[in-house]
């Protein structure tokens, strides 16, 4: 007899859809997917949605409105396990720029009819606001360990996307270091492995997409980014991209933001 | 010392054919991306001719030389651990179906591997993993398999690099056992020539076929230079004597805190250390549970998994990490193993982004230990 397949659903919050992409892009295992899980709620995918309640929630994208606020305590309220994909959900995202500015007085610059704009202060990751079982890291996240993530949760195992750095991949593929052999400023040291380590295989530094590593000294490779040539304008911007608002780059960031000193 | 002989270019050449021609896969060093790593060679024009590097802590650049020498450089960031403990193993495969539950184990490495220019320091670094993977209660058959059919041609060390510290840990920079044949490349007004000697029948059997001549006194001279020359440039120096019960006394100097600070725990230094041997071991599954399979993976003591066990990671600091890996490279290798487990080939200075260098915190430590250590004796070979 054939076991009834969890349902999963896969929800959208502040976000550019990319991490919802990355579950269609699984064309070589969609069928097994579907196979293994009934695709209950994906607008991304189909319009049909299956009711509730959920046995697995994906969840995309922060939370940037006071709807949104409401909303995602909806959707804890209708699932069983809910994991968080990518950097807006985990931490923000590229929207948590604002967190560092006045949104009121960009609203006012941009928009004829500002009183139509109903936006938070802030850009918060999900499990700012409700529990999240697991958190999945990446701009986007991998396909591949999306996979793991959702294979782990059928087997009723934990998934092994490990929070080491980005240069543990780079070794292992036999990547020469970019920051060593270049003197290229290279994210991976602080940040969480899981690409595959692509950029500096493509002789570029890591953008920090997967967002700080389970011990980021970001301090330390701040003061060695500097000595390699970048401004402190730069630093902010370097820690300032789609993990923005994750704690270590946030601070880090900070620490080289001086209102009268753009470097 | 067994006769030394004089192998022309050309004869290197035919030395690299032969070992070929033999069956062997040929592995040695190439330049990609920036630096010397090693790879699988088709022949003499593949090696980094004309090349060198400039190492120190944090950084390694490559430039040219103003000769055509083959071997003019020093080690980089690839060791032969790559080849013989390679850095992702498939263990074996399950598979579930109508039949029932399969084991698959992967099938052992073949390959009969050349290794082309080994140094002093990897011979050391490779004599040291053959003691974890083969000479331990358990034998490493994958690594055995790998190992089994090994040809090592050493090139004897003509320079030594800023990071280099062979010297002090008494591994070089001269190989004197663990090939089958060793050569100094030597580029003078007499010619572009290798003046060798050979370890073991192997390796007279292979010289047997080349074409060869005993080498004069002016080439034993010119091959002696470059090994002073070697020495002479060694960038780093560890005192070693005594550094064993040294680390032990001073579990909780200041200075582990102070390197805490800089360390970003990336685990660099410990895959490019040649020694470094560690793994973690995971399975992969899919979706229907049909199919799995087990790896294998060079894994970093720097990890938070590393040490995880029930309820959470036992060294969960920096500090404690970093000290974790220095203390056991320099001092509880000898409790496992009864030697160090440096060979003073700068690799992790070189390679950690912030240029963190043992011998600096080796030296910190012994300038101020908590509790009066052992006198430093002179290191060994060092002038
Ligand atoms: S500890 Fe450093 S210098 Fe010593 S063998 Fe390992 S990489 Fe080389
Ligand atoms: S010593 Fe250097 S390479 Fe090793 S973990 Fe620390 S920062 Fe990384």
């Amino acid at each position: 007899m054939r076991r009834r397949r969890p349902k999963l659903a896969v929800w959208k919050f502040a976000s550019c859809d990319g991490c919802q992409l990355a579950l269609l892009d699984c064309e070589d295992e969609l069928l097994a997917l579907a196979d293994a899980i009934e695709i209950a709620r994906f607008p991304e995918a189909s319009r049909a949605a299956v009711k509730g309640p959920y046995d697995l929630s994906l969840v995309e994208g922060s939370i940037t409105t006071p709807e949104e606020a409401q909303r995602i305590q909806q959707v804890r309220r209708v699932s069983r396990v809910l994991v968080t994909i990518g950097a807006c959900a985990t931490a923000g995202g590229i929207q948590a720029l604002r967190n560092f500015a006045d949104v009121k007085a960009f609203i006012a610059l941009v928009y004829a009819q500002p009183r139509y704009i109903d936006s938070l202060a802030r850009s918060t990751p999900i499990a700012d606001h409700v529990r999240v079982d697991f958190e999945l890291r990446g701009c986007p996240v991998s396909r591949h360990q999306l996979l793991e993530v959702i294979g782990a949760f059928l087997a009723g195992r934990k998934p092994q996307t490990p929070a080491s750095s980005v240069c543990l991949e780079c070794k292992r593929r036999g990547t020469v270091c970019v920051m060593v052999a270049r003197g290229t400023p290279c994210l991976g040291p602080v940040t969480q492995a899981g690409c595959g380590a692509i950029c500096p295989a493509y002789d570029r530094g890591c953008y920090g997409c997967f967002g700080p590593m389970e011990t980021p000294n970001a301090a330390a490779l701040g003061g060695r980014c500097a000595e390699l040539g970048l401004s402190r304008a730069a630093l902010v911007r370097v820690f300032r991209t789609f993990n923005a608002g994750a704690e270590a780059f946030r601070q880090e960031s900070e620490a080289h933001e001086r209102p009268h000193d753009q470097g | 010392m067994p006769a030394q002989f004089v192998l022309s270019r050309a004869a290197f050449v035919e030395l690299l054919a032969a070992l070929r021609a033999q069956g062997y896969r040929l592995m040695g060093p190439t330049v990609r991306d920036g630096a010397i790593v090693y790879d699988e060679l088709s022949g003499v024009d593949d090696l980094p001719i004309g090349w060198t590097d400039e190492q120190d802590g944090g950084t390694y650049r490559l430039t040219r030389r103003d000769d055509a020498a083959l071997f003019g450089y020093t080690v980089g960031p690839h060791s032969w651990k790559q080849v013989f403990h390679p850095p992702a193993v498939k263990l074996w495969r399950a598979v579930r179906d109508e039949r029932g539950l399969r084991l698959e184990a992967e099938p052992l490495p073949a390959a009969k591997t050349a290794l082309i220019g080994a140094r002093a320091c990897d011979l050391h670094a490779i004599a040291i993993q053959d003691t974890t993977f083969l000479h331990g209660p358990v034998v490493d058959r994958r690594y055995e398999a790998a190992r089994r059919d090994t040809f090592v041609v050493a090139i004897q060390c003509g320079q030594a690099a800023r990071t280099c510290f062979c010297a002090s840990m008494g591994t070089g920079p001269r190989a004197s056992a663990g090939f089958d044949l060793a050569l100094t490349e030597v580029l003078d007004e007499r010619g572009h020539r290798f003046v060798g000697e050979a370890g073991t029948p192997a390796g007279e059997a292979v010289l047997a076929r080349l074409p060869h001549r005993p080498a004069a006194p002016e080439d034993l001279e010119a091959a002696a230079q470059r090994h002073d020359a070697a020495l002479a440039q060694m960038g780093r120096r560890l005192d070693a004597g005594g550094v064993r019960e040294l680390l032990q006394e001073n579990l909780d100097h200041p200075r582990w805190d102070e390197v805490a600070s800089r360390c970003l725990a990336c685990g660099n230094c410990t895959m490019v250390c040649p020694t470094c041997f560690c793994t973690a071991t995971s399975d992969r599954g899919d979706l229907a549970g049909r199919e799995a399979e087990r790896w294998q993976t060079w894994d970093s003591c720097f990890t938070m998994d590393f040490s995880y066990v029930h309820g959470g990671s036992v060294r969960r600091s920096t500090k404690s990490r970093y000290r974790q890996w220095l203390t056991h490279k320099l001092s509880t290798w000898f409790d496992q193993f009864g030697r160090s487990g440096c060979v003073g080939c700068g690799r992790c200075i070189t390679w950690c982004p912030v240029g963190i260098d043992l011998t600096e915190e080796v030296r910190a430590i012994r300038e101020t230990p908590s509790r009066p250590g052992p006198a430093a004796e002179p290191s060994h070979g060092h002038p």
